[in-house]
């Protein structure tokens, strides 16, 4: 006979929450993918709110709450709080949430372009002057980077809070993903300005497979010198224009892309920076 | 004490809907004084937000608009940017493009009918409910979702925000194995899909019909997607160009989405599945065809309720079609995979068939490479103005009925059009009209 080990109390299942803001839905959607682990989820999860896949809505508290899109009116700014006192845990999914979006571009538009300007009726709108990070509002406990997020990332994640451990996700550059697929180096090998030795992994590596460069999709890696990497590119003849613009865009207000592009833009120098 | 006489009926958050809208419905006696389809996401100025930037950096940014159909926008940006850089693709380029797109139909659709869609028909709160007691249902629509998803990437190099997509081509020609690989899926999904349209319309559809001004694309030979005349029921036949003479974008006091309107007469019209359908069954390929035949569908489809066997049928297109481009394609390699551009100065104009309907766009570029001006018009502002003309026609038919039984109706028909409500949001425009 066979000692049985004793089984685990029951634990229930951890509520998840997800949430919505200005954004294009494509993290979210991840979700309703999962690599096909979509059941499997709602099987270890319990779903208490999650508009776009079930009309069953449970009031809070959430034990977990994905969040995308980024801030971009007074009515969310306010609505996040709400939100983060609602859930034990608040997790940002996706380049909108994490660093405000494409639409933060709008954070470098000349104020009166969008406050002076005049809709055609403008007394139904209501608009902050930025986009910005849910960070940039309310403490976060984890972000997923990514536009779109990954989906094996996603599950990697949720199985993580499942089972109350911390989720492993890469913190090193697309480069190393690069190497990993045997992708040959298209800033190397053929001169375009890529920028996946400062973005962080997690898509693969596509782009530069596609024999293009990597725009920077998961933002900013760790420790990362812009400067050398722009500077490297300009010398080779990339337009500082052009550099701003492939800094500045679906993680451009992520705090170091950030630096940059206002550095290029200005073209001002780093100090001890030597610009040919 | 409440005036006995006036309803009420308010859902603040529509779900199983893409985005984020409400709805308003005011009834004074008989009559509907208000039914508000309310769209309340932050616009995020997409038009604007384009201008400075390049050409080429067009394909990333506008698919960043919707995570559903990011696809359409890409075909419907490529195609105005080439004719405005006075460029033409090749057949091998545009077949190719039209495999792509069919993914993104296959995707969308089978996420709207198993997930959104279905639970209303079948009286549940959800797909991940309905899974539990019909998970074979469930299990087909998710496997039909990650079909169109692998179509995607081995065509576009990734399911939601393609990456290889570029003005004038594709970054890097499929890899012909990989095309391959996705057929025996494909075939499955083509019998999967034929299975959807049988089961689909045997659903109890509520009794309501009415006749629809649609408008679609029409192009000879192929069922629309990627190119084609402006057409609609009433007669209208218009080159892309003229779009804007016939078709205008206004705001309303209820909405962050600009609502489109016929012209002259300013009148709704329905864009989608079931204006393709009524607009151009003829062009369905065979098995598409012989399934709309058999599941008893009578055109034209004047019930928005069975929308939902529009988009079963156009799943069996997109299969069908899949197949036979994918067979062509993996045997001859595409080469090149883009035609080259030089910067210039011009406007061009494009529309393609979405998911859920017609997305109009036109841009206006300058010798330096970059965008000048930019107009987009997805189709959920264009069925909005219909959404809310088909309550105000449904709702005295069922006023005996309780007040859950009222809303949910409402919800149901709204979830009839598959609306995208990030793509609605994100156009309002700023019209800069200086004080």
């Amino acid at each position: 006979m066979t000692l049985m080990p004793q089984q685990p109390p029951p634990r229930t299942k951890p509520s998840l929450a997800v949430f919505k803001f200005a954004s294009c839905d494509g993290c979210q959607l991840q979700l309703l993918d999962a690599q096909g682990k979509l059941l499997e989820i709602a099987d270890r999860v319990q779903i208490d709110h999650f508009l776009e896949a079930s009309s069953k809505v449970v009031p809070g508290p959430y034990d977990v709450g994905l969040v995308e899109g980024s801030i971009s009116t007074a009515h969310d700014a306010e609505r996040i709080r709400e939100i983060r006192r609602q859930c034990r845990m608040l997790v940002t999914i996706g380049a909108c949430a994490t660093s405000g979006g494409i639409q933060a571009l709008r954070n470098w538009g000349r104020i009166d372009d969008f406050l002076g300007a005049v809709y055609a009726s403008p007394q139904y709108i209501t608009t902050l002057a930025t986009s910005t990070a849910i960070a940039d509002h309310v403490p976060v406990d984890f972000e997923l980077r990514g536009c779109p997020i990954d989906t094996h990332q996603l599950v990697e994640l949720i199985t993580a809070l499942v089972l109350g451990r911390k989720p492993r996700v890469p913190g090193y550059a697309v480069c190393v993903e690069c190497k990993a697929r045997g992708t040959v180096c298209v800033a190397v090998a053929k001169g375009i300005p890529c920028l996946g030795p400062v973005t962080q992994a997690g898509c693969g590596a596509i782009c530069p497979a596609h024999d293009r460069e990597c725009f920077g999709c998961y933002g900013p890696a760790e420790a990362v010198n812009l400067v050398s990497l722009t500077g490297f590119y300009e010398r080779r003849g990339t337009p500082r224009e052009d550099l701003t613009r492939l800094v500045r865009s679906f993680n451009g207000y992520a705090p170091e892309f950030r630096a940059e592009s206002d550095r290029l833009q200005e073209k001002g120098d780093i100090p001890g920076f030597h610009h040919e | 004490m409440s005036d006995p006489t006036i309803r009420t009926i308010t859902v603040n958050a529509l779900t199983r809907v893409e985005g984020e809208g409400s709805l308003r419905v005011r009834v004074v006696g008989e009559r509907v004084e208000i039914a508000e389809f309310s769209i309340y996401e932050p616009p995020r100025f997409f038009e604007k937000l384009v201008q400075g930037r390049a050409i080429r950096e067009l394909p990333d940014i506008v698919a960043r608009i919707c995570g559903i159909c990011p696809v359409a926008y890409q075909m419907s940006a490529c195609g105005a940017l080439e004719q405005a850089l006075g460029i033409v693709t090749t057949p091998g380029i545009e077949a190719l493009r039209r495999v792509l797109y069919c993914g993104e139909w296959i995707q969308s659709h089978a996420l709207h009918i198993h997930l959104l869609h279905a639970p209303d028909f079948l009286g549940h709160e959800s797909g991940l409910s309905l899974a539990k007691v019909a998970p074979e249902l469930v299990e087909r629509g998710l496997r039909l979702k990650a079909l169109g998803n692998r179509i995607m990437e081995v065509v576009g190099g990734r399911a939601v925000h393609p990456i290889n997509v570029t003005v004038g081509g594709f970054y890097k020609a499929p890899d012909s194995a990989a095309l391959r690989g996705l057929l025996p899926e494909l075939e499955w999904g083509l019998a999967a899909a034929e299975e959807v349209v049988r089961e689909t319309s045997r659903f109890e559809f509520p009794d309501f019909t009415r006749e629809y001004e649609c408008v679609c694309l029409k192009a000879e030979g192929e069922y629309p997607m990627n190119h084609g005349r402006v057409v609609s029921t009433g007669g209208l036949d218009i080159d892309v160009a003229d779009y804007e003479r016939h078709f205008q974008e206004r705001q309303v006091s209820w909405s962050t989405a600009l609502q489109s309107v016929m012209l002259p007469e300013e009148k709704p019209y329905l864009c989608g599945p079931m204006a393709r359908l009524n607009l151009c069954f003829e062009q369905l390929p065979p098995r598409a065809r012989a399934a709309a035949e058999s599941s008893g569908l009578e055109l034209p489809i004047t019930n928005s309720f069975r929308s939902i066997v529009a988009r079963g049928i156009e799943i069996v297109a997109a299969c069908e079609e899949a197949i036979r481009l994918v067979q062509a394609a993996a045997a001859a390699p595409l080469a090149p995979c883009r035609v080259a551009f030089e910067p210039r100065d011009g406007v061009g104009c494009h529309a393609t068939e979405a998911p859920r309907g017609i997305l109009y766009h036109r841009y206006e570029i300058g010798a330096d490479g970059l965008v000048k001006g930019a107009v987009i018009v997805p189709p959920t502002s264009q069925n909005q103005g219909q959404v809310e003309a088909d309550l105000r026609d449904m709702l005295p038919g069922i006023l005996d009925r309780g007040d859950e039984e009222v809303r949910h109706r409402c919800e149901h028909l709204i979830r009839n059009y598959d609306p995208c409500i990030s793509c609605a949001t994100h156009f309002l425009r700023l019209e800069i009209e200086r004080a």
